[in-house]
């Protein structure tokens, strides 16, 4: 059984110039233990796909418009605000981009750790320090049961997003969803909580959903990747075979664009044109107007993401027609 | 030798934080943002500026341009010392150094259209918004591959790429020397990131530009770069051409840098192959003593929390800071 | 390029001037019209006065007093028989003048004070500590020490009311002012090398612009509420000049035989204050940036 199946689902907003779907048809699973990619630019959907299956979208102006969330067997679409938050925590948290303002400056650590624990389990207050020494332990927060006392601004941004770490993980999750959580930080940093994470991963055994913008972080720590573009899936195969054989012609920009730390190019490969604002999105294939390979008909309909080898989709209907040999 | 086009010597930027409180009682501490830092770039080429946050790379870049004063130390543009000049001396300076930001919607006024945006430097040296303005603003705009028709429009109808490209093209529109690009493609898509990494190489050959490219992500810097310095806590650890400092980094700072940025396919997946270096990055308020990088360093010695490394020459174009490096 | 051919056809249409959009969001925000609506009828009515009323606001008339409101007697009459019809809308003629003044001095001192306090940071202590020390008063304690000082006289109750309030409009110009000077745009045009009144005229006024109108709107609401006070204190204008003030201090002594006295004028200093908030409310939902929701 999955630990999570999303199908079909659609979020859309009322914006002034009427609803606009921010995902469409997105659909996806994940093992218990695996780690998945999603990647994406802005205006992707990536973020907006986290925030839907987590239930976190202020609704209005954001609907489900269409499909649903499964976890664990239990069907999360229509679950009201209260079952809703017994599931958040102990089955699926959250990690975001801004340690900075993710935490509450005038709570201590340890209060807001154990407030979380607090929340789904009914422990004396001994036990909850002791449990709070032991995840911020984890996350490799040094001398622990001295730093619980300490508020969010005595700490450093990549220690702040360790604590948001051992929070998530405080109920023991089975899925953790992971927005951009090194966006914000060095890149020495970004290494040492993309490590962690990964330790975290390999210690729990919960499902893994990370979010990012960078091609990098995915080719680090994902077993298997979800391309996003406008709102849409537009690839989904194994790690290894998004970089050797991406079908899409967008992630196949995606990869080349970005320049190598140790090869020499001349010239980057751009893409041309920008992102597409939802509001106004391109008809037909929404990469079109962008893709090199694009034909009359690519803007005629929707390319569906269609399975075209084991384990391998693609949203693009000259894919198999493109693809290298 | 010919004269670099742009030195800085000694440069130094102290800020004085804190202080004030009551009656102006608390005493106030010092942030060492940029601390005793020299640097040439010759004509026409581009040195890359690297570092992490709090490490002083765009104060450094500021500082170049006087839009802030430093506290001690020279910055000579072709010759000419510029620190401590009048303001109206400066003036005639200014045509030849500009700067491009990271914000893209921070960075273009929002109640001034493309035309009035793009113009403003020319009107500032004297020109009227006359035929001759308007022609070369629009051959500006065409350079940065954007349609005269954008000329009307305000910045907020524009994508964060094409907004970037405005700020490009007022910072061309004197026809400068030198460029300080101060992380100008961070904030972009990395789709978008490549067109404008593109068009920055494109003006440089065109126009015989010398950028000061400030980034904290290390393979647009190594692309994009003739030479790269590295920045750690207000102090340079290391100088040196790109394909030396990317092969063979000699300072540990640069080293943990290096290996930590993200593997680029995942069969380099770097977690248990690679060192990591520890910790964090200490406070510039109160950074460590000696070499700044004792408290990180895998290879720390006794004499590194004492003293701190002079940077000095260990091959031709090659300079690190570091007790490690015998010269 | 042809790399720009794309980015081209995504400014393909012209969207609208940004004058003309702010327009077009604040007459379709319901709370700015009814806003402007209800301030607009007072003001109507206060620039209409010498034609609407045919009787002089202070003509005695011993033998019409207290007659309750009626075909004749609009709003009805005073204990000395005076219309309250002229009366109201005399009052409220000054209301508005005192309004636009207070708001006028404002608009000018304020924004010199607060852009130089801003702007030159070796002004900012000096300003700001004859700021700080002039908004320890209480307002109206302020505005009534004033106007005891000078003497009551509209003149004076401007005065005193711009004295209370132009520290409070520079503060808010100021905290603008400090945002705005760190904005990469002003860095760039000190790069470009323009002069510090270049600065201000171009890139820093024009944005601070925004909350100064919306604080601007609801200043107009307190001004006219305190002179409203100090005028039902005795410090404001003379009487007999009518202000909606001194015509609820006439009417309290009445308020059992002649309600209508102390209420007319009170329901419309309530209509213009209850008018500006909302238009000002309006104002800052579309002005202000960090309010509008990003679609």
């Amino acid at each position: 059984m999955n630990l999570l199946d999303v199908s079909g689902l659609t979020t859309a907003f009322m914006t002034g110039r009427g609803e606009v779907n921010a995902i469409e048809d997105v659909s996806f699973s994940l093992k218990e233990g695996e780690i998945l990619g999603i990647v994406g630019e802005s205006g992707s959907g990536k973020s907006v796909t986290a925030l839907t299956i987590m239930d976190l979208l202020p609704k209005p102006p954001a609907r489900v418009a269409a499909g649903e969330v499964t976890f664990n067997g239990e069907r999360l679409t229509g679950l009201s605000d209260r079952q809703m938050q017994q599931v958040r925590g102990p089955g699926i948290s959250m990690i975001f981009q801004e340690p900075m303002t993710s935490l509450n400056p005038v709570f201590s650590i340890g209060d807001q750790i154990m407030e979380t624990i607090a929340a789904h389990e009914r422990l004396s207050q001994a036990d909850l320090r002791r449990r709070a020494i032991t995840m911020l332990d984890k996350v490799g927060i040094p001398s622990a049961s001295r730093r619980l006392d300490d508020y969010p601004h005595q700490m450093s941004g990549g220690q702040r997003q360790r604590v948001m770490i051992a929070m998530a993980l405080a109920c023991n999750p089975k899925l953790l969803i992971a927005d951009e959580p090194t966006t914000a930080l060095d890149v020495t940093i970004q290494a040492q909580i993309l490590d962690l994470l990964m330790d975290l991963r390999d210690e729990f055994g919960m499902g893994v959903i990370i979010i990012t913008h960078n091609m990098g972080v995915i080719a680090e720590t994902a077993d298997r990747v979800l391309v996003m573009y406008a709102g849409r899936v537009i690839e989904e195969a194994p790690v290894a075979t998004i970089f050797d054989r991406p079908m899409h012609p967008y992630t196949r920009g995606l990869l080349e664009c970005v320049p190598s730390l140790t090869e020499d190019k001349p010239r980057l490969v751009a893409i041309p044109g920008t992102l597409p604002e939802p509001a106004r999105r391109p008809p037909g294939c929404r990469f079109g107007p962008r893709c090199a390979h694009a034909l009359p008909s690519c803007a005629a309909a929707i390319p569906p993401l269609e399975t075209l080898e084991p384990a391998h989709a693609a949203a693009c209907f000259r894919a198999k027609e493109l693809a290298p040999a | 030798m010919t004269t670099p086009l742009i030195e800085a010597t000694a440069l130094s930027k102290h800020f004085e934080v804190g202080g004030g409180g009551l009656f102006g009682l608390r005493k106030p501490a010092t942030l060492k943002a940029v601390d005793e830092v020299s640097f040439t770039i010759k004509a026409g080429e581009t040195l890359g500026l690297v570092g992490e946050s709090g490490c002083g790379k765009s104060t450094l870049g500021r500082l170049l341009l006087r839009l802030i004063e430093p506290t001690s130390g020279r910055v000579a543009f072709d010759g000419n010392e510029i620190t401590g000049i009048g303001r109206m001396e400066m003036r005639g300076f200014r045509r030849s150094m500009q700067i491009i930001f990271q914000d893209p919607y921070g960075a273009l006024n929002p109640r001034m259209s493309v035309e009035d945006i793009i113009a403003e430097p020319l009107l500032i040296h004297g020109a009227r918004m006359n035929a001759e303005t308007r022609g070369k603003v629009a051959q500006m705009l065409e350079k940065v591959g954007l349609p005269a028709r954008a000329l009307d429009r305000f910045p907020h109808e524009f994508s964060g790429g094409q907004r970037q490209r405005i700020g490009i093209a007022r910072a061309l529109v004197l026809h400068p020397r030198l460029i300080v690009c101060d992380e100008a493609v961070s904030a972009l898509d990395v789709s978008v990131q490549a067109q404008i990494v593109n068009l920055l190489q494109d003006l440089q050959r065109e126009m015989g530009l010398t950028y000061l490219f400030i980034a904290h992500d290390l393979s647009v810097v190594r692309h994009i770069s003739d030479r790269v310095a590295v920045m750690y806590l207000g102090k340079m650890v290391e100088v040196a051409d790109k394909a030396t400092i990317y092969a063979a980094p000699l300072h540990p700072y640069t080293q943990a840098l290096i290996a930590a940025v993200p593997a680029q396919h995942p069969a380099q997946r770097s977690r248990g192959k690679r060192q990591r270096i520890v910790g964090d990055i200490p406070s510039a308020l109160n950074p460590p003593s000696g070499c700044r990088f004792h408290t990180r360093c895998p290879h720390v010695m006794p004499v590194c929390r004492e003293t701190a490394p002079p940077l000095r020459t260990t091959a031709p174009g090659h300079q690190v800071a570091c007790h490690l490096i015998d010269p | 390029m042809s790399e720009a051919a794309p980015d081209a056809e995504a400014i393909a249409h012209k969207r609208e001037h940004p004058v003309r959009a702010t327009l077009r969001r604040l007459f379709h925000h319901r709370l700015f019209v009814t806003g402007l609506v209800l301030f607009g009828i007072i003001a109507i009515i206060a620039a209409a006065a010498p034609w609407i009323t045919d009787v002089d606001p202070q003509r005695l008339s011993m033998r019409n007093k207290f007659l309750s409101p009626s075909e004749t007697w609009l709003f009805g009459t005073d204990n000395f028989g005076r219309s309250l019809w002229s009366r109201v809308v005399w009052g409220a003629q000054l209301s508005m003048i005192i309004g636009a003044s207070v708001v006028a001095l404002n608009a000018v001192f304020g924004t010199l004070i607060g852009a130089a306090a801003g702007y030159f940071r070796k002004l900012d202590n000096a300003l700001m500590r004859v700021n700080d020390a002039l908004m320890a008063f209480p307002a109206i304690l302020l505005a009534i020490a004033v106007t005891s000082v000078l003497g009551p006289s509209t003149l004076n109750v401007i005065l005193a009311l711009s004295i209370v309030y132009i520290p409070r409009t520079a503060r808010i110009v100021r905290s603008s002012v400090i945002v705005l000077r760190e904005m990469e745009y002003v860095q760039a045009a000190v790069a470009a090398g323009a002069g510090h009144w270049r600065i201000l005229r171009h890139h820093i006024l024009p944005n601070a612009m925004a909350p100064m109108i919306v604080q601007l709107s609801f200043l107009f609401a307190y001004a006219v509420l305190s002179e409203a006070t100090l005028s039902f204190l005795g410090v404001g204008a003379v009487p007999p000049t009518p202000t909606w003030g001194n015509i609820m201090a006439e009417g309290r002594d009445f308020m059992r035989e002649a309600p209508w006295i102390i209420t007319i004028p009170g329901v419309m200093l309530m209509i213009t204050v209850m008018g500006l908030n909302l238009l000002g409310d309006g104002l800052r939902d579309v002005l202000d940036p960090r309010l509008r929701i990003q679609q």
